[in-house]
């Protein structure tokens, strides 16, 4: 393949890379005030990004760079989820960025090149590239975690980000050169030969296992998960927002990959480690979210306890499992969205507000914003006509086939615990005293996004549904 | 002189015996954060040495162009990691570890 075909057939990322730093040099010159006009460039480029990867004129399926990087329906199913969310997280700061007299033109570009290392995670297929795609995606991350540089807050969740954060890459690295010393390979199709040529040796699976643990710091899974709630709660709210989302999508997707597609033949060596995760994540997600007062901290429980749903499905190990860990994440990403555009709409005399019992009344003092909430709330609670409870079944029977009973069951005693806190906020919504009303004038694409991901979440879309799982259908099937 | 090689068991074991200090020293360090910086870049060492290791053992380049990798991604993460350190310093006058607490559950 001549280089400017296999350019070609990046042209998503390299549309990213090359925009975000045109952008960022633009942004030096033109300073702070150019800071919206350099966000709506970053949009643009996203958008661009998401056109390429929709209409790409090339074959479905391609390797890059020695087989370092592949294009098949799984990357792009990832790939279009992240853009959009990257881009929704840009749009949705504005507002709030304005108030705090904080826009700075450095957040979209930060923003963009996160997005960029997302996409080189869900395309990597050699363990350099998947290296490479964690760290540009991290370096992103840690900088947009302590963005309020002026905020005690903001620089705590940044410092313990990072830390948190390099640790595990340690890890994930020291496993990966293990991985490397035992099969004499980078590349998942040669390691995966090797290990079922030769078995999994004891070297193998120590490297296997310090890459688990690297990866499930990525995703916050329990027992990683101790940055999160720190995170979420320090980091500026649009900055939580797409923390929640995105990095979690390429982070599984990542997780999904490299298990299925270079150790399937030690499919009885990870299976546990990867049902442990899932249910040490299911029980934290559960039972430490219940005495959390601050809706961002809570949403942090609530995302752990997320990836032990999707984990499950992981575990399986067949293409059933990987349909329907992407499916339950590309409605984890909606949902999250929709749920941090209502709490960037929790305003009050120009603050924002972050307290849970702060909603409390909220059907007298603003009934569509009460709405959308319960609408969400019930979603991520996994109560039945809403999308989440379609994600949780496709897991939970994903399980089940591969004989994983018993997880199953744990994982639905754990959504009947954690539907206590989603649910006491909605009864606290619905039922309580009104607090004092939230300011009115939330930007019109907070409400936009509100709205969107609510309605996503009403069965009235069964099309929706049934397209969304052809998709994850044909992305899971690429890997097998 | 007494013809003696080094085998790979003894280099993986240094960087295990590194990688462990380097751990250790991000969870018992209570004073600095700074010592916890260079624990992280102790471990990405351990983890170099290792990569090095197995590709003269296995004859392989691989290894070594992943090396390199990591050094130059090790020193982008420094920089980010100093300067976050900065931040943090500039609100708070102290930069010891016990006092990244102001959020607890």
């Amino acid at each position: 393949m001549g280089i400017f075909q296999t350019l070609s057939f990046a042209a998503p990322e390299l549309v990213l890379v090359l925009g975000a730093m045109a952008l960022l040099i633009t942004g030096v010159f033109a300073g702070d005030k150019s800071a919206k006009k350099i966000g709506y460039g970053c949009v643009a480029l996203l958008l661009v990004a998401v056109l390429l990867v929709l209409f790409s004129p090339t074959a479905p399926t391609a390797s890059l760079f020695n087989g370092a990087f592949r294009i098949d329906a799984f990357s792009s199913f990832a790939k279009v989820i992240i853009y959009l969310a990257a881009a929704l997280a840009i749009l949705m700061s504005d507002q709030y960025f304005a108030n705090e007299k904080l826009r700075r033109f450095e957040y979209p570009v930060l923003i963009v090149l996160a997005a960029f290392g997302m996409s080189l995670m869900v395309s990597a297929t050699d363990l350099i590239s998947l290296y490479m795609g964690i760290e540009t995606q991290s370096l992103a991350l840690y900088i947009l975690a302590a963005f309020k540089r002026d905020s005690r807050r903001s620089t705590e969740a940044g410092l313990k980000y990072f830390v948190l954060g390099a640790l595990s890459t340690c890890l994930l690295l020291y496993g990966a050169s293990l991985i490397y010393g035992f099969t004499g390979s980078t590349s998942f199709e040669e390691i995966s030969r090797i290990a079922s040529l030769e078995g999994a040796n004891v070297g193998l699976i120590i490297g296997l296992v310090f890459l688990i643990s690297g990866l499930a710091f990525k995703v916050s899974a329990a027992p990683f998960h101790m940055w999160t709630p720190d995170v979420y709660e320090g980091a500026p709210t649009p900055v939580t927002a797409f923390f929640a989302a995105a990095p979690k999508l390429a982070g599984m997707a990542l997780f999904a990959r490299v298990l299925v597609s270079s150790f399937p033949g030690a499919l009885d060596d990870w299976q546990p480690v990867i049902a442990m995760i899932a249910v040490a994540s299911m029980a934290v997600g559960a039972f430490s979210a219940i005495p959390q007062t601050n809706i961002k901290r809570l949403m942090a429980y609530s995302s752990i306890g997320h990836m032990g749903y999707a984990l499950i499905g992981l575990s399986a190990g067949t293409a059933q499992g990987v349909k329907s860990v992407l499916v339950y994440m590309a409605i984890y990403v909606a949902m999250t969205i929709g749920a941090f555009a209502c709490i960037l709409m929790m305003r009050r005399r120009g603050g924002m507000t972050e307290n849970i019992s702060d909603l409390s009344g909220l059907t007298k003092t603003n009934m569509p914003l009460a709405l959308i909430l319960t609408v969400l709330l019930f979603s991520l609670a996994g109560v039945p006509p809403a999308a989440g409870f379609f994600g949780k079944w496709l897991v939970f029977f994903a399980a089940v086939d591969a004989g994983l009973v018993w997880l199953a069951i744990v994982g639905v005693f754990a959504s009947a615990v954690s539907a206590y806190y989603y649910l006491r906020i909605v009864w606290f919504m619905w039922f309580d005293e009104p607090a004092e009303p939230f300011e009115r004038g939330a930007a019109p694409v907070l409400q936009f996004a509100a709205w969107g991901s609510a309605l996503l979440m009403l069965p009235v879309l069964p099309v929706f549904m049934g397209r969304l799982i052809e998709f994850a259908d044909r992305a899971a099937s690429a890997l097998f | 002189m007494v013809d003696f090689e080094v085998g790979l068991g003894a280099y993986l074991s240094v960087a295990a015996i590194l990688f462990a200090i380097g751990m250790a020293g991000i969870f018992l360090n209570r004073k600095n954060v700074i010592v916890i910086l260079m624990s992280i870049e102790l471990m990405l060492l351990a983890v170099n040495i290792n990569l090095v290791a197995f590709s003269q053992f296995l004859g392989d380049l691989t290894g070594q162009i992943f090396a390199f990798m990591v050094l130059t991604v090790a020193a982008a993460e420094a920089a980010i990691g100093l300067a976050i350190l900065v931040a943090f310093f500039r609100n708070r006058g102290d930069i010891a570890v016990d006092d990244a607490s102001l959020m607890k559950n």
